[in-house]
């Protein structure tokens, strides 16, 4: 089958987040590949919003433009989303309106046939499992985990909910809906970025987060807070992120793996923390979800805005690693990843995300075999005299922490001697201080795995992208492969230091990046000396996708 | 039994000669060794400033971090390893100034630290600046025709937003600045002690001109009331009052509840999640 593309537009508040999860699990349940992402406002009710549920029998985990059904919960929100529908798609709307919509009052329904306004989305997704060709048995296995918590009562009147909206959808749709999706033996976990990360944070053995609610990270600590018996992750809120860097130095000071989560706003405050965790080699992860700046920017929406931030935190000269997770799957890895090297360099780490990373929900065939955590605190057994910044030919000092033992643990934001006091030996520790530092930095590249590589020996054109856009970015060549146009694929998802790799030479390299001024290719051009045949930038506010980047090429390369 | 020499650090002091900062660090030497404590128990913290040194004079754990962020750092240590004794070292420019957000926070969190603060009423490591208590009418490179903000006095402020320990003292009478720090170190949650410390280079007036005004709180003090601790917590032209200002029962200190439902130990000796943990908690994700 081909991916169909279920998008439910409305208000904040009118519960097209409800309607768009209980579907999801009821196609997940179903057997089916779902992606589904999110794109809102930034105000708590009013609006106009949509949750799109791509739904396929493989994994395609890339937003798409064009909607074959379109569920839009009031007026408003069926005339800004409309343009989205393909030219044989349903419009299905709570309200009568143009030509050739259904209408179901869902919120009438609702009241009249349920017993409560509460319940019109219940029927909204009744009436969407009908449509697509989904058994009502289906979505009330899901609506019984959903609401099973709330009560007997309640859980009933979903039942008959759905059941409403199916009946309704079943007499009015008839032959204008012709999808049906059977149950397929195949089960898919879904799951979002900011639920794969705490969960890896947690099996990586972090301790401690700290943080202030800044979208779109704030799910990060939402998790962990949740969780906090379960996990056995203290998660606090800072008053600020100036708080919440230097608590999360402390903690990690006290032999705690620690965390941090904000976005832009938010890091800029941290940026003098990030600084402090390199001169006092604090082992430390901090997570910047970006979005759209400068400032507050788009508070809401998505970009790959800072990269060249991230890479360039913190004043003097410092070893970070800088990681951008390409979706879930990839975060949990990155995130174990994050911690364990944050351990072995006592480096901070700055795993990098994105709103559409952190909000979609991905379907993976396998979501399991993740790298173990590794410890590299010293024995202090193992330990005559105790020098917290011991000279090493590797930079690397054996690290123990505070109550451990005997042993005394001192560090300091100051340059310092070897046991971590004062000093300012210019002719004398200081210097070598800086190489110490500076030597882990080579150590550390020499483990920054490759980008991945997808091209073939006759591609007229690499297409060059980070972090999230992976899926958008295969997606675009798959789409002009049936095209006949010919393109591959380079993807870093470990940006700092930048690994030891060499360009295929002969092709065109094109930059596909969700930012306006090309920040991985400046990166790359001023590390590898590489020039760029094309740019693909998107700066709007929404995610890359396939379309995006197939409709870019045909109006950008000249060839086609 | 510790000695005061258990605590001598091998660190070159860069204090100036007679500075009152002298006295504090013996002060803090004589509580460790009323507390008992050794120096892998003891963990102090600080920002920058000249106080902010002084954790490098004591032997000790110590976190030496950035100008006005000692607390935050205290409080993560304080989770991670509550068995640690944790200090924060700091100065009135450090802590009210630069750090005053931090310092209004931990009031209300309440963590099991104690703050110190060397108050000189000035900026002196910069040279001599007016800090966010120096006397108005003070003329400096900055307030060139003189202050003209109101000083802060942030024993009020911690007294009338509850914070359960205030008191303080003055860098020469060592013995008694020792009692309140001994008594301060043991109170479970925030205890705070704003310490005068005359600057001798850049202050504002003479070392003397305090000793003149300080004035031990006597037995009549009732410092569990808030309206009396207010009263004393006042600085007039004529007395300083010191001594523990205000003590009430601690409040639940912070992470109390998170220690008390999943370990009372360090964090960094909770056991590892297991491989069927996560693979439970991951299986919740196939709908």
């Amino acid at each position: 089958m081909k991916d169909l593309n279920v998008v439910i537009a409305g208000s904040a508040g009118e519960g097209i987040q409800t309607i768009g999860e209980i579907l999801s699990h009821t196609l997940c349940r179903q057997g089916y590949s779902v992606f589904a992402w999110q794109e809102y406002e930034s105000r708590i009710r009013g609006g106009q919003n949509s949750y799109s549920i791509r739904v396929g029998e493989e994994p395609n985990n890339a937003p798409l433009l064009s909607a074959d059904i379109l569920l839009a919960l009031n007026e408003g929100a069926a005339k800004k989303y409309e343009g989205l529908l393909k030219e044989e798609g349903v419009l299905i709307s709570q309200n009568k309106g143009t030509d050739g919509m259904i209408a179901i009052p869902f919120d009438e329904i609702a009241k009249e046939e349920v017993g409560g306004g509460i319940y019109a989305n219940t029927v909204a997704v009744g009436a969407l499992i009908n449509v697509l060709g989904v058994d009502l048995e289906t979505l009330n296995a899901v609506l019984e985990r959903t609401f099973s918590e709330k009560g007997e009562e309640v859980l009933k009147a979903n039942y008959k909910a759905a059941e409403k909206g199916f009946e309704r959808a079943e007499r009015d749709c008839g032959d204008r809906c012709p999808w049906t999706l059977p149950p397929r033996d195949t089960r898919h976990a879904f799951i979002s970025g900011n639920e794969a990360i705490p969960i890896a944070a947690a099996y990586a053995g972090c301790r401690f987060i700290s943080a202030y609610p800044m979208t779109p990270s704030t799910g990060i600590i939402t998790a962990l807070a949740k969780a906090q018996e379960r996990f056995g992750v203290f998660a606090e809120q800072a008053e600020d992120e100036i708080a919440a860097i230097n608590m999360a130095l402390g903690a990690g000071y006290g032999g705690a793996r620690a965390m941090t989560a904000t976005s832009g706003g938010g890091f800029a405050l941290m940026v003098e923390g990030i600084s402090l965790a390199g001169m006092t080699e604090t082992p430390l992860v901090i997570v910047l979800g970006q979005r759209p700046g400068p400032a507050t920017g788009l508070p809401t929406r998505t970009a790959q805005g800072d990269l060249l931030f991230a890479i360039n935190a913190g004043h003097g000269e410092f070893p970070k690693m800088v990681l951008a997770a390409s979706d879930p799957k990839d975060a949990f890895q990155k995130t174990v990843r994050a911690f364990n090297m944050a351990d072995k360099y006592q480096i901070p780490v700055i795993l990098l995300t994105d709103q559409l990373l952190a909000d979609a929900h991905y379907s993976f065939r396998d979501f399991e075999n993740f790298d173990n955590p590794v410890y590299h605190l010293a024995d202090p057994s193992q330990i005559e005299e105790y020098k917290r910044y011991q000279l090493s030919p590797d930079g690397i000092s054996p690290r123990l922490y505070p109550g451990q033992s005997g042993h005394l643990v001192c560090v300091d934001s100051d340059e310092h001697d070897e046991e971590g006091h004062i000093t300012e030996d210019l002719s004398g520790i200081v210097q070598a201080m800086v190489e110490k530092r500076l030597a882990k930095f080579q150590k550390l590249r020499s483990e920054v795995n490759p980008p991945e590589e997808v091209y073939s020996e006759d591609v007229e054109f690499i297409l060059v992208g980070w972090g999230s856009s992976r899926p958008a970015i295969l997606e675009g060549i798959e789409l002009l492969k049936q095209e006949d146009i010919r393109a591959g694929m380079i993807h870093f998802t470990e940006l700092w230091p930048l690994p030891e790799y060499h360009f295929p030479e002969g092709v065109a390299l094109w930059t596909v990046e969700n930012n306006a001024t090309g920040q991985l290719a400046r990166l790359l051009r001023s590390e590898f000396g590489l020039s760029f045949e094309g740019t693909l930038h998107r700066y709007d506010g929404l995610p890359l996708t396939g379309e995006y980047i197939r409709s870019q090429i045909h109006a950008q390369h000249r060839n086609v | 039994m510790p000695s005061i020499e258990t605590y001598n650090s091998n660190a070159e002091n860069q204090w100036c000669p007679g500075c009152p900062n002298f006295g504090i660090l013996q002060a803090v030497k004589k509580a460790f060794v009323d507390l008992d404590k050794k120096p892998d128990q003891i963990c102090l913290v600080s920002g920058i400033g000249q106080a902010a040194k002084l954790p490098h004079y004591l032997r000790c754990n110590l976190f030496n971090g950035l100008h006005g962020r000692a607390i935050p750092v205290a409080s993560g240590i304080q989770v991670a390893n509550p068995n640690l004794t944790t200090l924060v070292v700091t100065g009135d420019g450090d802590c009210y100034g630069e750090g005053g957000n931090h310092f209004i926070h931990a009031i209300r969190r309440n963590p099991n630290i104690t703050v110190m603060v060397h108050n000189n009423e000035i900026y002196a490591l910069t040279k001599g600046q007016a800090s966010p208590t120096t006397p108005l009418g003070e003329k400096r490179s900055l307030q060139v025709k003189g202050v003209d903000i109101e000083p802060l006095n942030m024993p009020m402020i911690a007294i009338t937003n509850n914070c359960t320990f205030v008191a303080r003292g003055f860098a020469r009478k060592i013995d008694h600045l020792k009692t309140i720090l001994v008594e301060a170190v043991k109170h479970p949650g925030l205890s705070y002690v704003d310490v005068i410390q005359p600057c001798i280079t850049w202050g504002t007036r003479p070392v003397a001109w305090y000793e003149e005004r300080v004035q031990e709180l006597g037995e009549d003090h009732d410092s569990g009331d808030k309206k009396a601790a207010l009263e004393k917590a006042l600085i007039t032209d004529d007395t300083i009052p010191i001594g523990i200002l205000y003590r009430t029962e601690p409040r639940s200190a912070f992470a109390h509840r998170y220690r008390s439902e999943v370990t009372e130990g360090p964090l960094a000796e909770m056991p590892a999640m297991e491989a069927d943990q996560l693979k439970d908690i991951l299986s919740r994700y196939i709908p």
